[in-house]
């Protein structure tokens, strides 16, 4: 517990967190979505749209956060400090795990207030609904986060967690835009997380939770990620 | 987590009673630590060579050698971060995972800086979380005198600040066996006599330290023994005064025309002497006999100079190695050892 605890408070006493997962997503859904208020995208409202895509992509931030930290341990030194004390393995990972969704909720609660500031209005359901799919689809960023931080070297790291989230959100639709509709690119794009954590918005509305096709992108990527990141984090332990 | 602890059916358990701030070691008596044929290599340089070290429990023993000798290597295999090539570690009976688990052993390692985006006083009961048997951090603070910085960030601190919360990380956990990898490099005298105060007070409990330097005088002054590690070999072990006497030669340096040197090395406790022009030189066993002996032996001693030998020139002298700069296989010769 006093792991968790720690590890999240040196990740909110860092500037630049706020900055990501909020503050930016905030300024970007109101300076867009204020305009649009009445427009349709897709077949849902805009800002019902855009205030799910940038949930998404805070929370993509925030959820490789408690990754990105362990780059930065590591370089620094002190997790060799940590590694000969009797801190469980197990113990750490769910702690990043536990930390990343913890991380994750502050954006995905104030996108969803800005949206219904802007006139979203879902029921109950529907918003527990949508909370619930993005928390699953950000499953693969949790892990994602884990294999880049045991894997990166401590100076890397911002760019790379940046960029993977970046490429991911802009495949993923999240920036208000597709880049395909159909078509080989389409299918790149059906094959990712973020795509899904996108269209979790429209799925809400229309009921009918996701399709068949976004539970196994999503449990694909989670399950083939952690023996990655398992392998990483063996990888970092010890110098053979 | 119930199964941190399950680890006390295989290791001998430990006693909840308290004295002091510090429980009294009580890990199993009849083993301490013993390394065997220990061996390690980073491609062609062979850090390690082969090193055999019993320490018995209680004991507080100076890993002492030049830069490259294979100290922090060896450390880094007691604590499990490097897997030898060769050979095994036994703390208390127990692997060095087996004893990481149980909160056996704390360590000072030369490098990492303290976690950032946290203060002194909580990076301190972070680590302190981790063991089962933990000390007060007030106390740690206190003792290791963290806590004129406890509210510091942890990236504001001084070189001799961090050293001070490297040692209340090796100590919190009220460890049995404690490592220290050259602990006050970077310190300056008075801290370091504070350091060594405050590892007295852990010691005087029954812990079995071991410590690497390369100075030869905090080796005399706070180990019960002196291990000489050069090459990544032990080219001597025993107790502190011992070692000293072998590795601590010293010249004497005086001016006295007409003798020669024959005559000087005749003297007592005098290995050696050399003469350049007026002025002699001469390299003692033990420059307490060989001193009065000379000038009794030729009142005409003038400007008389005692020094103390470089440790660098004591153990090429110990391992009676040629100095050569390129990497070496053969066993005692002088090569870059990481």
């Amino acid at each position: 517990m006093t792991h968790l605890h720690y590890d999240i408070l040196r990740t909110l006493r860092n500037p630049a967190f706020a900055g990501l997962t909020v503050a930016l997503p905030l300024v970007l859904f109101y300076s867009v979505a204020s305009g649009q208020r009445h427009a349709m995208h897709d077949g849902t409202s805009f800002p019902l749209y855009f205030m799910t895509a940038m949930a998404v992509y805070g929370a993509m931030y925030a959820t490789v956060a408690p990754g990105a930290r362990i780059a930065r341990d590591r370089s620094s030194g002190w997790l060799r400090q940590i590694r000969i004390t009797p801190l469980r393995t197990r113990t750490e990972f769910t702690a990043k795990v536990v930390g990343a969704y913890l991380l994750a909720l502050p954006a995905l609660v104030l996108l969803f207030l800005a949206g219904a500031s802007l006139g979203v209005r879902l029921g109950a359901t529907q918003w527990l609904e949508m909370a619930g799919l993005l928390l699953v689809g950000l499953a693969p960023f949790v892990v994602i986060g884990l294999v880049l931080g045991y894997l990166l070297p401590g100076d890397a790291v911002a760019p790379a967690f940046a960029g993977v989230v970046v490429l991911f959100a802009l495949l993923g639709g999240v920036f208000g835009f597709q880049l395909a509709t159909s078509g080989p690119m389409f299918d790149v794009m059906k094959g990712l997380p973020s795509y899904w954590l996108v269209q979790a918005g429209k799925t809400a509305l229309g009921g009918g939770g996701w399709p068949a096709e976004a539970w196994i992108v999503v449990a694909v990527w989670t399950i083939v990620l952690i023996p990655v990141a398992a392998l990483a984090y063996r990888r970092s332990a010890i110098r053979a | 987590m119930s199964s941190a602890i399950c680890d006390s059916r295989h290791y001998p358990a430990r006693a909840a009673a308290r004295d002091a701030i510090f429980v009294t070691a009580v890990s199993d008596t009849d083993h301490g630590v013993v390394l065997s044929r220990l061996s390690k290599s980073y491609g062609a340089v062979h850090a390690v060579r082969g090193i055999d070290l019993s320490i018995a429990p209680g004991e507080t023993v100076a890993l002492l050698g030049p830069n490259g000798a294979g100290k922090t290597t060896t450390i880094e295999m007691m604590l499990g971060l490097t897997k030898p090539d060769k050979g095994t570690v036994s703390i208390f009976g127990a692997p060095p995972a087996g004893a990481r688990q149980a909160g056996w052993f704390g360590a000072m390692l030369q490098t990492g800086s303290p976690l950032d985006h946290l203060r002194v006083r909580e990076i301190v009961t972070l680590m302190a979380s981790y063991y089962p048997h933990p000390l007060p951090v007030p106390d740690v603070l206190r003792l290791t005198g963290a806590d004129e910085f406890a509210s510091q960030m942890t990236t504001k601190l001084s070189g001799g600040q961090v050293q001070r919360v490297r040692f209340a990380a090796a100590i919190v956990g009220d460890p049995d066996l404690l490592l220290l990898d050259e602990p006050t490099a970077g310190i300056d005298v008075e801290g370091r006599r504070d350091f060594w105060q405050a590892m007295r007070a852990m010691t005087e409990h029954g812990k079995t330290v071991l410590f690497a330097t390369h100075y030869l005088e905090e080796a005399d002054a706070y180990a019960d023994r002196i291990v000489l590690l050069a090459h990544g070999q032990v080219v001597a072990d025993g107790p502190a005064t011992e070692i000293k006497a072998q590795v601590g030669s010293r010249t004497i340096r005086a001016t006295l025309p007409g003798v020669g040197a024959a005559a000087l090395t005749a003297l007592p406790g005098v290995r050696s002497a050399e003469r350049h022009g007026d002025a002699v030189v001469l390299t003692c066993t033990d420059a307490d006999a060989a001193l009065p002996a000379l000038l009794t032996a030729f009142p005409a001693t003038r400007d008389v100079e005692v020094r103390g030998g470089s440790l660098e020139e004591a153990f090429l002298e110990l391992t009676g190695a040629e100095e050569t700069t390129g990497l070496d296989d053969t066993p005692g010769a002088m090569g870059v050892t990481r």
